[in-house]
């Protein structure tokens, strides 16, 4: 007892020495349940530098911290020893207007960036929450619904900084848009999670905030869902150049069948913009089914919003499939007894069901899995094996015994890439303390 | 001597005649695109398939015998430079466009195949393959991955990288493995990202699953002329100002303009000091508003003549000047060096400044052509190969002027790759521990260091010993998938 407690004292005082504001952990700062022994907020590169550096003498479990959104999906981590929390370097460092380029500090909020650059007409084209960091969106890889047209923080990304698990700062990339020097660090570390290393710094490619926006929006009924997905594929490759094209699909109630509301965004000109909607109207409307199409400027109701649920899935596809991705979503619903919300960038190849809070465990297992058999046994028009997986169903949020019943990933097959990832996770993190358990592969 | 015992194994994998061993026939392959830089192969080798590539490659790491890959060989920084004790395993027998995808919009092809036969695959259906480097009649796509090209429309549509969604690679060991799925959605680690633009030192690419895009439905080129090129620049930066992004902006000084006119006739204003192309494409609803805000602002900027093309014969005309400036060059000039330097848009007006006053100090001739939109330069040292001082010189100055770029806050190069050309500049641009970080990745993949050796790192990483899983802090609690067997965490 005395042993541990003068180790726990001796790491403490080789953390404060490092960053000085180091506290200790309370259960408001636990994750998946674990309460940190430590929480610590770096000022600067260089402090996380030593603060990891120390972290890894002592083989401490880090886990990163922004605004700690998206800290409760994905797996819980096994181990939480120190959270790092990037509030304290929260600055828009530069923002070269005339360049379009923006570097920031991790844990700048994504609202407090988008304030900054909006004061020169520029935005960064991430559809993720205002009180999100920046830091977060790169490691967990957010995208909202125009990904379509933007892509997601990896296309946007043209610099990084990070701390690396043994406490090296390092950086890749630049502050110039069009750059192939080097390996590209950013890509990997956008959606590793925290896995691989600390996210300080990062550098965005920007773009013009539009004039003008329209949503165009058009109402199929249950029975019509053909005809959804016909006009979903045919503005996703129009030549109108949306920015976005969703998919709404409320799970409805057992009285009453749900509708499905495709939503497409045009950015640009005034006049542009106008005229395109009314050509995408006349394209949306003519998928068949009849629709109920409308032009707004105002956010249609749960635009890139997910609902509260217990359960995350996500489905991705080649669009051209999307039809039979609707069918297999619902028939495992069906065949499950469950009716999950479906929403997401349904143009650009990713969906998403949520499944109630109520909803049983057994109940969200068997609607996974049915999902997968689904779509992994080509019934829903998969691909031949022969040209490699195009497709995944991967749970990012779940209760525990969901997602260790179901298992995180399933691809039809696995991972691609699965073996390199865990040689990549050895080369950075050779002892694996960084978020260990976050990400899964089968 | 270990080399030529894989010959028979070589035989038979890719068959007798697609194995080459005859020294003269060897030094066709001695270089790529840039010239510079020769090494004879030991031996070359044609696979026609992902099979075939995955045997060479495990021959080659079983024998630890190092391997360079090669597309169409129009690299311009000896990327795709043989070992002189290894393997060179040619692509170009591979160039099937296997499948279509309309409606996905998507494209799967094998990496022999030429960049502007994507777009030609893809024109039935409406659609085309964006990236476009200047070479692309002939260069790979299987190469414009391995460099992550761009080229001159890359401003709008973006790189290589934003338009492959899947790769099928042989690793450095010899496997075939996946990286990403075609849908442009990442699954764990964004490997297609990082092993896009690694240079061919990751491994070798046996398919691609690209993306294709709507063509668009109105493509307007203007051409304004300009007596300097801080003139252009201004009509540059009020365009972007203006929330305008065009497809292209391109830009040709007086001299890169004279060796454009000797080779190609492409009748460009008389007496120009720059001209700026810029191409503006989308939905016509949106171009035409944009097109008359560019004319505006062209004018401006004191524009002397304003041309306008809609028709793709009369566009084609404006680009002739600009897509053949690199080998025009070799009417005014026995060689001339490429250069590939990035510096941000906001200075292109100073860099060229000092480009000029470093080329006066230098006695060396320098022509200029440039993707303004991105402050991508392209300047052309020209010199005389027969005379060493000339060589020296221009040497000397091209790699003054990558100074000038980082000094701005910019890249060694912006679409060409760092290759074996500029191994020795990485250091000015990244710091050791930079450079080892990056490593780690090419450890990760080629731990034994045989794909593409001495490309890119001034100096190789000892990969070393991987540790295995293991933890000294406190004790981990065992995750339920894992305790189940359903999963392997990270």
């Amino acid at each position: 007892m005395n042993s541990e407690r003068a180790l726990v004292l001796e790491v403490r005082s080789a953390l404060t020495a490092a960053c000085s504001s180091l506290r200790d952990g309370d259960p408001a700062d636990a994750v998946g349940g674990l309460t940190p022994s430590f929480v610590a907020s770096p000022a600067s590169t260089q402090e996380a530098a030593a603060l990891l550096r120390a972290a890894a003498s002592s083989g401490l479990a880090v886990v990163p911290r922004g605004a700690g959104t998206g800290l409760g999906w994905g797996l819980p981590p096994s181990a939480c020893d120190l959270v790092v929390d990037l509030s304290a370097m929260d600055q828009v460092i530069e923002h070269a207007a005339g360049d379009l380029v923006a570097r920031v500090q991790a844990g700048a909020t994504v609202g407090h960036v988008a304030s900054v650059l909006a004061t020169a007409g520029q935005e960064l084209a991430l559809d993720v929450p205002a009180d999100a960091t920046v830091g977060g969106v790169v490691a967990t890889g957010t995208a909202g619904p125009r990904r379509l047209r933007y892509g997601s923080p990896r296309d946007l990304l043209i610099g990084v900084t990070a701390v690396r698990a043994d406490g090296v700062a390092a950086h890749a990339g630049g502050k110039v848009v069009k750059n192939v020097a080097g390996y590209d660090i950013g890509k990997l570390l956008a959606g590793s999670q925290g896995t691989l290393a600390l996210i300080t710094e990062a550098t965005f490619r920007l773009h013009p905030l539009p004039d003008a926006v329209a949503y165009v929006t058009a109402e199929f009924g249950p029975a019509q869902r053909g005809a959804a997905a016909v006009a979903l594929q045919s503005a996703a490759g129009s030549t109108l150049v949306p920015s976005a094209v969703e998919l709404d699909w409320p799970p409805g109630s057992p009285q009453s069948q749900r509708a499905l509301r495709v939503g497409v965004l045009l950015e640009g000109t005034s006049s542009g913009v106008a005229e395109r909607a009314m050509q995408m109207s006349e394209l949306l409307a003519s998928a068949g089914g009849s629709p109920a199409v409308a032009v707004a400027e105002a956010v249609p109701p749960r635009w890139g919003q997910l609902p509260s649920p217990s359960t995350v899935i996500r489905v991705t596809f080649w669009v051209g499939r999307l039809a039979g991705v609707l069918d297999a979503l619902a028939a495992a619903g069906a065949g499950a007894g469950v009716r999950p919300a479906v929403t997401g960038s349904a143009g650009a190849g990713a969906l998403y069901a949520c499944l109630d809070p109520g909803t049983e465990h057994d109940t969200a297992v068997r609607f996974v899995q049915a999902l997968r058999e689904r779509l992994d046994s080509g019934a829903s028009g998969g691909p031949p094996a022969s040209v490699g997986p195009r497709g995944s169903v991967v749970v990012l949020a779940a209760p525990a015994p969901v997602m260790a019943a179901a298992g995180a990933y399933g691809v039809y097959g696995s991972v691609p890439g699965a073996a390199l990832m865990r040689a990549i996770k050895d080369q950075f993190d050779p002892d694996h303390r960084m978020f260990p358990g976050r990400l899964a592969a089968i | 001597m270990e080399v030529q015992a894989l010959v028979p194994r070589m035989r038979d994998i890719c068959g007798a005649g697609n194995v080459i061993t005859d020294p003269l026939e060897l030094r066709t392959y001695e270089c790529d695109g840039l010239t510079a830089h020769r090494s004879v192969p030991a031996l070359v080798v044609l696979p026609s398939s992902a099979g075939e590539v995955a045997a060479v490659v495990t021959e080659c790491a079983r024998a630890r015998v190092p391997f360079v890959a090669r597309g169409s060989g129009t690299g311009l920084s000896g990327g795709a430079m043989p070992h002189s004790g290894g393997v060179l395993i040619v692509m170009s027998r591979m160039r099937k466009v296997l499948e279509i995808d309309p409606v996905s919009r998507r494209a799967v092809i094998e990496p022999g195949v030429t960049n502007l036969s994507v777009s030609k695959a893809a024109a039935p259906f409406g659609l085309f393959y964006a990236p476009d480097p200047s070479s692309q009649v002939v260069c790979s796509v299987g190469g414009n991955v391995a460099e992550n090209s761009g080229g001159a429309h890359c401003l709008k549509h973006g790189f290589t990288v934003h338009h492959v969604t899947g790769l099928e690679i042989v690793t450095p060991s010899g496997e075939l493995t996946w990286l990403g799925d075609g849908t442009g959605v990442t699954t764990g680690y964004d490997l297609l990202g990082a092993f896009t633009g690694s240079e061919g030192t990751l491994g070798i690419v046996t398919k691609i699953v690209v993306k294709l895009l709507p063509l668009p439905e109105v493509v307007h080129t203007l051409l304004a002329a300009y007596a300097t090129t801080s003139d252009g620049g201004r009509a540059v930066s009020d365009i972007i100002a203006a929330g305008i992004v065009p497809a292209a902006i391109e830009m040709m000084d007086a001299l890169s303009i004279t060796a454009a006119e000797a080779a190609v006739q492409c009748n460009y204003p008389a007496g120009a000091g720059a001209v700026l192309i810029v191409e503006l494409d989308g939905p016509a609803a949106e171009v035409e508003a944009e097109l008359a805000t560019v004319l505006t602002l062209c004018e401006a900027a004191g524009a002397t003549e304003i041309r306008a093309a809609d028709d793709p014969a009369d566009r084609a005309v404006i680009w002739a000047g600009r897509k053949s400036a690199f080998a025009a060059v070799g009417r005014i000039s026995p060689s001339f060096i490429v250069q590939d330097g990035v510096v941000p848009r906001t200075s292109l007006g100073a860099v060229l400044a000092t480009i000029a006053a470093l080329a006066d100090e230098a006695g060396v001739r320098v022509a200029n052509v440039f993707h303004a939109g991105d402050g991508n330069l392209h300047p052309l040292v020209l010199y005389n190969d027969a005379s060493p001082g000339e060589t020296l010189a221009a040497e000397e100055l091209s790699g003054k002027i990558l100074d000038a770029c980082l000094e701005q806050g910019g890249s060694i190069t912006g679409e060409h790759g760092v290759g074996v050309d500029k191994s020795r500049y990485m250091p000015k641009m990244f710091n050791a521990d930079d450079l080892d970080t990056m490593q780690l990745v090419r450890c990760a993949f080629d731990p034994a260091h045989l794909c593409n050796p001495g490309k890119i790192f001034p100096t190789p990483r000892l990969c070393g010993e991987v540790p295995g899983h293991r933890r000294a802090g406190l004790p981990a609690v065992g995750h339920p998938a894992v305790a189940a067997g359903q999963a392997e965490i990270f």
